[in-house]
């Protein structure tokens, strides 16, 4: 689906389906350097079961124009300006990562507009280690190589990818190398800067991998205090690409809290 | 903080794409000999077949122990992901029927195995798809031939039998200024001694037969694609870019752009012309690319002996290696092949015609067969074999005439090869 946001093209993809008023609707958005399909699988289910389904592409990634945003709080004024211009009045929102933030500030700050938030692979503060920014402020492929393997359980590369035939290594750096220079750094920045006002009093699920060297999930602790009655689900084998690592547990996950 | 470290190659070619089997513990990859999977309930099965859960349905389309293969050669690459096949030829149809329709043109080196050359040159043009045929050293002629219809660009890394080093960064960017992609076949060089990928290639494909099995044993292939070729960007590639009717309206680059095609070659290609690998191969291949780092450096090691025993052998008449300061490409081969320009090539011997017979039949150790990257080492004379329905004017066009013999050298004691070689050159001159 192609949408126009502060006069800027912007996909959002709908698993084929046309948005329908009658549906609740499960927005979907993508962390730092990536793009709607991070949610394939997951995306897809909801949009064949019942939902509309709304995975964006942040300003600057994948389909949607740029410039990219520069704060959490500018992405998630623009993700209900998206939601206007799907005439969508509120949704679920499921967010990885930096999206977990952007979801954060959207419940804090938009609550009417919020159904509930999923956040998988989340860290409150989401502190960002200064040769991974500098190495992104520069446009370097280390940056690339630091947000592939940290971004994936130790054991990713030596073991069994369950879609089969894929790598999940190349599929991260063939992903990161379409960004345009200073994306990866703007969302770094962004993450890193983050603020959480707090106020989030929606009903809240984490997604955790015990294995994520990005967000661990002792890094998460502190949120859950602070969001009252928030479930959490931490899945033993996954790092921080939880989608592609552990595509069903994550799908379950969802699938029960969407419920 | 340190730059964390990727697995090196000797590591991917043993672990990659393999976790110890969770119901047996297994270390080795197990034989998955299935045809097909049982569904945990009805909605469990409907989420497969629609893409909404990982897993596999029917052997056809995905197989646990060729999937295995799949990622390690995917990883080895440095590609997202791989399709196994039941055969290198499977694998460049597969790479061509997810690209284009009738009506589409490829611009292909004329420098092939003949095997590609027939595809090309007559069985797709009964399906509409043309091919021009060109000089792979000349650019120009790379450019010349590009139509509004061209597809795809297409090479070996070294051609067969000539021994052409295909000029990957100059060809890419060309098909690149095109929009369209560079796919090569990297048979005779394995990632081991190149990765086409990190040179500007777009997908790739191997007979897996050859040197990744490397032992005889299993007919295969596999197709590798990169995920760098912006399949929107370009706008002509609508088996890729728009809503397929055969699968659920998908448009596969708005489902994933680095996934796309092999998206697409799976669900359509696997799905509908079922040139799928076997578990069985994919097992008996994963045993040669499991030691692929340890065989290749020996292949070329006792090339380069026997290419140097040949160049000054009386009974030759010139060696095709490009290694050789004389070959057109050395300086291209330094370049693209530091750890060595494979271990197959060619020589012509004096004599012509009647000494090639005498000289294949006098040997003992050399096997002569239609192969090559076996562990033992193999014969050819491609005239009469793998190039024989090619005119004249197609062979001189891939470099080889009458007297020309083609080595592939195999892992035996190399002075026993050399032996050998003298033995036959020897009879071959009386």
């Amino acid at each position: 689906m192609n949408l126009q946001v502060d006069a800027r093209a912007v996909f959002a993809y709908t698993a084929n389906h046309e948005l329908d008023a009658s549906k609740r609707t499960v927005l979907f958005i993508h962390g730092a350097g990536l793009d709607h399909s991070w949610f394939g699988l997951q995306s897809r289910y909801f949009g064949y079961h019942g939902w509309n389904v709304l995975a964006l592409d942040l300003p600057g990634h994948g389909r949607s124009a740029g410039p990219a945003l520069q704060t959490v709080p500018a992405m998630a004024d623009w993700l209900l300006r998206a939601l206007d211009a799907a005439k969508v009045a509120s949704a679920a929102l499921v967010g990885h990562s930096m999206g977990t933030l952007i979801a954060l500030d959207c419940a804090a700050r938009h609550a009417a507009r919020v159904e509930r938030i999923a956040l998988i692979a989340t860290a409150y503060p989401m502190k960002v280690g200064e040769a991974f920014l500098e190495a992104a402020r520069r446009n370097e492929y280390s940056a690339f190589d630091m947000h592939t393997i940290w971004g994936h359980a130790p054991q990713v590369p030596l073991g069994a990818n369950p879609n089969p035939g894929m790598w999940m290594y190349g599929d991260t750096q063939a992903r990161l190398e379409r960004l345009a220079p200073g994306v990866l750094h703007a969302d770094l920045k962004a993450s890193s800067d983050y603020r959480f006002p707090g106020g989030v009093k929606c009903p809240t699920l984490f997604i955790l991998g015990r294995r994520d060297m990005m967000t661990p999930p002792r890094a998460a602790k502190a949120l859950q205090e602070q969001i009252p009655g928030a479930r959490s689900v931490v899945i033993d084998y996954s790092g921080h690409s939880l989608m592609a690592e552990a595509p069903d547990a994550v799908l379950d996950a969802l699938i029960d809290f969407l419920r | 903080m340190a730059v964390p470290k990727y697995p090196g190659f000797d590591t991917l070619a043993l672990h990659a794409g393999q976790s110890p089997d969770a119901a047996t513990g297994s270390r080795a990859v197990p034989i998955y000999q299935t045809t097909s999977y049982v569904f945990r309930d009805t909605e469990h099965a409907a989420s497969l077949f629609n893409m909404e859960r990982a897993g596999h349905v029917y052997s056809r389309i995905s197989n646990p122990t060729v999937a295995v293969l799949e990622e390690r050669m995917a990883a080895l690459e440095g590609g997202v992901g791989a399709i196994a096949t039941a055969s290198g030829q499977a694998a460049l149809h597969l790479a061509i029927a997810t690209l284009m329709d009738a009506g589409s043109h490829v611009v292909s080196s004329g420098s092939l195995y003949g095997g590609s050359h027939n595809l090309l040159a007559y069985t797709l043009k009964r399906f509409g798809i043309e091919t021009t045929f060109i000089n792979p050293r000349s650019l120009d002629d790379w450019q010349r031939a590009i139509r509004p219809n061209t597809r795809l660009l297409f090479g070996e890394t070294l051609g067969n039998p000539g021994l052409d080093v295909l000029d990957i960064p100059s060809v890419a960017e060309i098909a690149h200024r095109a929009k369209v992609p560079l796919l090569v076949d990297g048979t005779f060089t394995t990632p081991y001694l190149l990765k086409p990928f990190a040179h500007g290639a777009d997908l790739l494909y191997h007979s897996a037969t050859k040197f990744l099995g490397g032992h005889g044993t299993a007919i295969g292939g596999v197709l590798v694609d990169s995920g760098r070729f912006d399949w929107d960007a370009s706008d002509k590639f609508a088996t890729l870019t728009e809503a397929y009717a055969g699968f659920h309206n998908m448009d596969f680059a708005e489902e994933s752009g680095t996934r796309a095609f092999l998206l697409r070659a799976r669900r359509e290609g696997l799905r509908d012309f079922g040139a799928c690998m076997a578990p069985m191969t994919a097992f008996q291949i994963l045993q040669g690319v499991e030691t692929l780092h340890l065989r290749m450096p020996r292949h070329v090691e006792s090339t380069r002996k026997v290419v140097q025993f040949l160049a000054s052998h009386a009974a030759v008449a010139k060696v095709i290696y490009p290694e050789l300061p004389d070959h057109p490409d050395h300086a291209l081969a330094k370049t693209l092949l530091p750890l060595g320009a494979g271990a197959v090539f060619s020589f012509e011997i004096k004599g012509g015609r009647a000494a090639g017979k005498t000289f294949i039949e006098s040997l003992r150790i050399f096997s002569h067969l239609a192969n090559v990257g076996d562990a033992k080492s193999l014969v050819l004379h491609p005239a009469t074999t793998t190039h024989y329905r090619m005119s004249d004017e197609d062979l001189k066009k891939a470099g080889i005439t009458a007297g020309t013999v083609r080595l592939s050298i195999g892992l035996e004691d190399p002075l026993d090869l050399t032996d050998d070689l003298d033995r036959a050159l020897r009879a071959s001159q009386k």
